[in-house]
């Protein structure tokens, strides 16, 4: 398994007060994504597990591009790779900052 | 060791066990006292119209009240895979087996499984597994499922797997791993009279509750089963 | 927060949700607490020896919440991680969740998603099978319903199947299965004349959740709908706890009756036939309501028994 983690800086930080959000869940193809409250509020730490070796660059274009779009600040995030393309991972990532946005559980 | 050598070297003569089949059944006469003797010969395989003639003779033994304990005697393959059995609900009589020998227990025999062949899978479950206690004779075979097959399922080679089954006992087939698990308390070796062993198993009082987490923590089998079960009670009892 | 069933705006497929899309249907609206949810990161040790992502609730999400007002412990496996399959954490998860069951005296409902044993974890999820049965019966004889609910993608194979053989209840939709063996083993072990794998109206007919209902392996039928099975499980907890001699011996006499009875069938059409179905043809399409209708008139029953 590769471990990759990024540190990012981010705008603005992530809205709401929910303290915890998971979407998604390890099928192939796909992938689950915790988001957790923590650090400062324009950082947001991605750290990801996958089986696919190599593809760090492309992680890495994903995730800066999701920094760009959405406010994440003060969110740990952590994935479980299940084999996800590049889109199905932004996608994850936008469901998940939408739910930890919502209302308190 | 053969059945008939298991049976003289935990009996002597003082036996009634007969083979119907590949089932066996019968009495053995231990340090004065009665043990009733069940299980298996022949790497039987474990079908529905085995599983409830076994399980009926649970039930006659649990209502009998004599208090004796049961020596199940293991020498099976795994379920039977066939189209009438899966079409007749095997899973309700391996589940019914499994329940008729807790239920034994609860009635105050003692379930003492003793593996001398294989056993495999879902009779594994149903047998050697449901027993309060489950030994091993050094040169029997439990599987889980066979190393072929599972390379077949996993789609991995066999040699990757094997060479996998050096680094961890979690998967691979084998007394040894499944003693290291927990699922198996003790190993046999027949150089000493079976007789002596189960007598002084016997004498020990039963375990409270079931040992088997504790014990696959401290033999290194598994390492957070126990530790996991014991903190999902907390949490429940604290939410109250 | 006591309340009446929770009216549903649109039809959640039940075979279609995820295990906690599943628990949200089932439960009072904010009732649910987790226990070890994925933020504690109990993942599996053993699945990094293969290579395989692991998952933060290692497949199985356990807790505790209210149903109707009644409160329980709950668990739902997840089908599409790993097949729902067992393994050291996850079956750990739901043994502590049945030991909390029988010192509470609280019910439970466990909604089953499984191919059964992780072939990676082999012996630590055949062990964790054998614990929930020996927990499960000292539950129940404690007074603790066990609600079963079969009817996801991965079925309840295995080892879940002699769990589920173990429930007190169990509720069951038409594309649920309950089988020890699966369909591919059966051929690769017996031939395809035995059984084709690849025939699945053959595989509903032999496993599938309405002949299962139909010879008493199951007990409630619902449509495939996640408000169905919330009013099955509530009527389910309304139904008699126990687990005594009486009970096994009634266990015993159905099991036997049901292969006297039905033994020679070759094919769940046959088995149909013997008990009394008009059109044992037919019986795939029938709608829910049609199909029991039918099968409560002729079916085998679990009753006072299982």
């Amino acid at each position: 398994m590769e471990t990759l983690r990024f540190e990012l800086a981010t705008s603005s930080p992530a809205k709401g007060s929910r303290k915890i959000a998971l979407v998604g869940v390890v099928a192939s193809g796909n992938l689950e994504v915790l988001l957790e409250r923590e650090g400062p509020p324009n950082r947001c730490t991605i750290e990801i597990s996958t089986a696919a070796h190599g593809f760090g660059p492309l992680w890495e274009a994903v995730t800066t591009d999701f920094v760009s779009r959405r406010a994440a600040g003060g969110l740990r995030i952590s994935i479980n790779d299940g084999g996800a393309r590049p889109d199905t991972v932004s996608l994850r990532l936008a469901q998940g900052v939408r739910l930890i946005e919502g209302p308190d559980a | 060791m053969t059945l008939d050598e298991i049976l003289t070297s935990l009996f002597g003569e003082a036996h009634t066990v007969a083979i119907d089949g590949d089932s066996l059944s019968g009495r053995g006469t231990l340090d004065g006292g009665m043990v009733h003797v069940l299980g298996f010969t022949n790497r039987a395989e474990l079908g529905v119209d085995q599983a409830i003639t076994l399980a009926g003779r649970v039930l006659d033994i649990a209502g009998g009240g004599d208090g004796s304990p049961i020596l199940f005697l293991i020498d099976s393959s795994s379920q039977r895979m066939s189209r009438r059995d899966e079409l007749m609900g095997l899973s309700e009589y391996l589940a019914h087996l499994a329940k008729t020998l807790l239920f034994a227990e609860q009635r105050g025999h003692r379930t003492v499984g003793l593996l001398y062949g294989g056993s495999a899978a879902g009779a594994f479950i149903a047998t050697a597994l449901a027993c309060g206690v489950l030994v091993a004779l050094p040169d029997a075979h439990p599987a889980v499922m066979d190393l072929p097959s599972m390379a077949r399922v996993t789609k991995l080679p066999l040699e990757v797997l094997q060479q996998k089954a050096q680094t961890t006992p979690v998967f691979a087939p084998g007394v040894d791993n499944l003693v290291l698990a927990g699922a198996i308390a003790a190993v046999w070796d027949p150089v000493l009279p079976l007789s002596g062993r189960l007598s002084a198993l016997l004498a020990q009082p039963a375990f409270e509750g079931d040992p088997r987490t504790a014990l696959g923590k401290a033999r290194g089998g598994r390492a957070m089963a126990m530790d996991i079960a014991e903190s999902v009670v907390a949490l429940a009892m604290a939410h109250g | 927060m006591t309340g009446s069933s929770t009216i549903p705006t649109s039809r959640l497929s039940w075979f279609e949700a995820g295990a906690r899309q599943r628990l949200a249907a089932l439960v009072d609206p904010g009732s649910f607490m987790e226990f070890i949810g994925p933020e504690q990161r109990m993942i599996s040790p053993h699945l990094q020896i293969f290579d395989l992502p692991a998952q933060f609730d290692d497949g199985i999400v356990v807790g505790a919440a209210r149903i109707d007002g009644a409160r329980l412990l709950v668990a739902a496996q997840e089908g599409r991680f790993m097949g729902g399959a067992f393994g050291e954490v996850h079956g750990a998860k739901l043994l502590g969740l049945l030991h909390a069951a029988q010192a509470l005296r609280r019910d439970l409902v466990i909604a089953f998603d499984t191919g059964g044993v992780r072939l990676q974890e082999a012996n630590a999820g055949e062990l964790a099978i054998s614990e929930i049965i020996r927990a499960m019966v000292e539950a129940r004889t404690a007074g603790v319903r066990v609600v079963g609910l079969i009817g996801g993608r991965a079925g309840c194979y295995g080892g879940g199947g002699l769990i589920a053989g173990c429930c007190s209840t169990l509720v069951v939709s038409e594309p649920g299965r309950i089988s020890v063996s699966g369909p591919e083993v059966i051929e690769t072990n017996k031939g395809v004349e035995e059984f084709d794998s690849r025939d699945r109206a053959l595989v509903w007919r032999t496993m599938g959740g309405k002949h299962r209902y139909l010879i008493g392996c199951a007990d409630i039928f619902v449509d495939d709908d996640a408000a169905a099975f919330r009013d099955a499980v509530i009527a389910a907890l309304g139904r008699p706890a126990g687990f005594d001699g009486v009970r096994l011996a009634a266990e015993q006499a159905r099991l036997e009756h049901r292969l006297a009875r039905l033994g020679a069938g070759r094919d769940g059409r046959d088995v149909w036939r013997s008990l009394g179905l008009p059109d044992a043809e037919a019986v795939p399409e029938l709608s829910t309501e049609a199909f029991r209708r039918e099968a409560d008139a002729c079916r085998e029953t679990a009753d006072d028994a299982r």
